[in-house]
């Protein structure tokens, strides 16, 4: 068995916290965090979209942003997108794209809004999770929600909800990290993406692990969304 | 035009006491060949399931999910308020709260405008009570022929959630009456979440829009019409 | 939510509210917002706060690092004010390059913390004409309802008191997993706040919501201190075409004070209660 720095089981996630209709301002919104990792989510639109020329008659537009607060990391990171958070917006994009469905919203975008307050690895995933929840906060037609969560192997193992400390793990076979995103009541993965060493075969193993742990949080984000309109728990 | 508008004439979606539940897109809300999906649900095989997050409803055999966040969508006839943001030669441009902006044509108007004039009848920033007439691809088109509809003047606009709009009309505008014969003000609810308020004094005006803020916080509370009545009391 | 722009009919409802020192939410013209601090927004930083001024709210963020002082002050560390409107805060703020409103927020707090002396950025030495610190303070307003740079005003404030040094390395770089228990260097008194005012024809408001600052046709922001036992201002900047006429602005200089007290009156417990921790 694996041992994590931090006592947990190898399928064990950080202790998770999931809220709905944080930002007033917003058409949806939602915070979702991963132990020390914390992000925040809001949603505009449907809203007329600029330029005029990107507008499609046949279908409103998703658009996303994702980024890093300035003081979210140790090194602070200069403020204003970068090529990272340029290519974590578009997976992100294309993640939570499955689900709507905009076609009622020609010419329109929906917009957005990603942020990291808190930085301790996962922070895409988290990020996911939240804008799901704001998306559906929005009240837009969607058919599903999206879970998102880091499946990781530190040396041979598997874990779920990787952080910093794991992801920096430089020994035997070293650190994988493998951000996933599905369809939350279906076997459809939307955001895959990975970064170190990992046998073919064990893939399959990481994405039934992932679906386990999606099954959780997926819970944590329907009871905040129920939540925030008054629902119990 | 007369001010005295305030027929709310949309009530079909004010809160009825029948059971309703919180759904989240992708839950089954029933099981069985008897139902039928109406607004924000479909059917998958056997079930009934939900397409958007809101309060799920039974009406006879048909289930729908009445929406209590987001924007406001346009609905043909809905009547709404707007401001004006641009004149043009056949007409005025307006912002509805919605994703695209709508027109007011210069022939739908209850009255012959001079070219000359357009400015004069309906001048930027104007606020307007209209209906929706059609929804096309790019446009909303509007008119304003009807009792109560027109340029609105005095008093005062403000904004609430468009999707608490019914809780704030009451069945069959019982909780809007309520709101009005308390505090003697004239009030337009427009669909788009948009409330006109005009009353005798400014103390009666605040009071107005206070306790319509105050019943459109309130989500999902059963008995609207007994919290808005006891709150008059105390307030 | 789409954005309301402010009618004809609202905005004159409001001249005459205002005159007669009424407001929407039950408040006079002059009177302040509520406002929270939290502190431990992020772990990341040196020092953090989150500030809810009615239904605004406001996070800032102190981050630390070191490096070469500038060649004409080799005896003294560097301020860095800097932040951004978030397109998530607001249907008014777009992505992009920065819009006025978004470069002149960290500027005019920039002003107002350097003005003060709230920070005696000469102990921010470590070593004279090599090594200084750099402090940085980072804006970002989570929703917007109006009065933004007072907000991160108050927030800036709290977030400098409950920063706390890094650890260093022996070259003298920044060690981030070494926390010390040392605060910055900052004069306990000073406690430097921004009030900006806003004017709709001959009425002036205070801390106004997104709605009546819209209908407002000027501001003016002063940064405001307590220095050797007297209110300072340090830093002022008056915004949008319409003026102020000398009486308005004599009227909004006496107030200064009392207003500086009032909000220091509830920061204060807040920033001892974070002292202590």
């Amino acid at each position: 068995m694996v041992k994590r720095h931090d006592g947990r089981a190898a399928d064990e996630m950080r202790p998770m916290v999931a809220k709905v209709g944080i930002i007033p301002n917003a058409d949806g919104s939602a915070m979702f965090s991963f132990g020390k990792t914390i992000a925040i989510a809001a949603v505009y639109g449907p809203r007329t979209l600029h330029p005029q020329h990107m507008q499609n008659p046949a279908t409103g537009i998703l658009r996303v942003n994702y980024d890093l607060l300035s003081f979210s990391v140790a090194d602070r990171k200069k403020p204003g997108p970068s090529r990272r958070s340029k290519e974590i917006s578009k997976v992100t994009e294309w993640a939570l794209a499955p689900v709507l469905n905009l076609e009622e919203f020609p010419n329109t975008v929906v917009d957005v809004e990603i942020y990291i307050l808190q930085a301790d690895a996962s922070t895409r995933v988290a990020g996911i999770n939240a804008a799901a929840m704001a998306l559906a906060h929005a009240g837009l037609p969607m058919k599903d929600l999206v879970t998102a969560v880091a499946v990781g192997k530190i040396d041979k193992e598997l874990i779920v909800d990787v952080d910093k400390e794991e992801e920096d793990f430089r020994e035997g076979e070293g650190a994988t990290d493998f951000p996933l995103a599905k369809v939350s009541t279906k076997d459809e993965f939307t955001l895959l993406q990975l970064d170190g060493k990992i046998q073919p075969d064990l893939i399959p193993k990481a994405l039934d692990m992932a679906t386990k742990a999606c099954e959780k949080i997926y819970e944590l984000q329907k009871a905040a969304l129920k939540e925030s309109i008054g629902g119990n728990k | 035009m007369e001010n005295e508008i305030s027929e709310v004439q949309e009530t079909s979606e004010a809160i009825p006491e029948t059971k309703r539940e919180i759904v989240i897109p992708g839950e089954i809300i029933v099981s069985g060949d008897d139902y039928l999906p109406g607004e924000g649900v479909r059917r998958e095989g056997d079930n009934i399931v939900a397409s958007k997050f809101g309060l799920a409803e039974q009406i006879g055999r048909v289930v729908k999910i009445i929406s209590v966040t987001g924007s406001y969508v346009p609905r043909r006839n809905n009547v709404i308020l707007g401001r004006i943001t641009d004149v043009l030669h056949n007409g005025w441009l307006l912002d509805i709260d919605a994703a695209s902006s709508a027109f007011l044509p210069v022939a739908e108007v209850p009255r012959y405008i001079n070219q000359h004039e357009m400015s004069q009848f309906l001048a930027i920033g104007d606020i307007v009570s209209a209906k929706i007439w059609s929804i096309k691809g790019r446009g909303i088109d509007l008119a304003m022929k009807g009792r109560g509809l027109g340029k609105v003047e005095g008093g005062f606009i403000f904004r609430i959630q468009p999707s608490r709009v019914p809780r704030v009309i009451g069945r069959e505008g019982s909780m809007i009456t309520l709101i009005k014969e308390d505090t003697g003000c004239n009030i337009t609810v427009g669909q788009n979440g948009w409330i006109w308020i005009k009353g005798e004094s400014i103390d009666q005006e605040l009071r107005a829009r206070k306790a319509i803020e105050y019943i459109a916080d309130k989500v999902n509370v059963g008995g609207l019409t007994e919290h808005m009545e006891a709150w008059f009391k105390d307030n | 939510m789409s954005a309301m722009n402010v009618s004809n009919l609202t905005k004159e409802y409001l001249v005459k509210l205002f005159a007669e020192n009424k407001r929407f939410d039950g408040r006079k013209n002059f009177d302040l917002k509520d406002f929270q601090v939290e502190y431990g927004v992020s772990n990341k930083a040196e020092g953090s706060a989150r500030v809810k001024l009615g239904k605004t709210e406001v996070v800032v963020g102190i981050k630390l690092q070191t490096g070469e002082p500038y060649p004409d002050s080799p005896n003294a560390g560097n301020l860095m004010v800097s932040g951004d409107l978030l397109p998530l805060a607001s249907p008014r703020f777009e992505s992009g390059p920065p819009k006025f409103d978004a470069i002149e927020m960290p500027r005019l707090i920039d002003r107002m913390l350097r003005e003060s002396g709230f920070i005696d950025l000469k102990k921010l030495v470590i070593e004279e004409g090599k090594n200084v610190w750099t402090v940085i303070v980072d804006i970002y307003p989570i929703n917007d309802d109006g009065a933004l740079i007072d907000a991160a005003s108050i927030a800036s404030v709290a977030a400098l008191r409950n920063a706390k040094f890094p650890g260093l390395h022996e070259n003298g770089k920044v060690d981030f997993d070494k926390k010390t228990e040392e605060r910055l260097p900052l004069a306990e008194e000073v406690i430097p706040l921004s009030f900006t005012f806003f004017k709709l024809r001959d009425s002036i408001i205070l801390h106004p919501t997104r709605e009546e600052e819209e209908a407002c046709e000027a501001k003016v922001t002063f940064g405001v201190s307590y220095w050797k036992g007297q209110y300072m201002v340090n830093s002022c900047q008056k915004g949008m075409k319409v003026p102020f006429t000398r009486d308005e602005l004599e009227t909004i200089s006496k107030m200064l004070p009392e207003k500086h007290e009032e909000i220091v009156k509830t920061l204060r417990t807040k920033l001892d209660e974070n002292q202590k921790a």
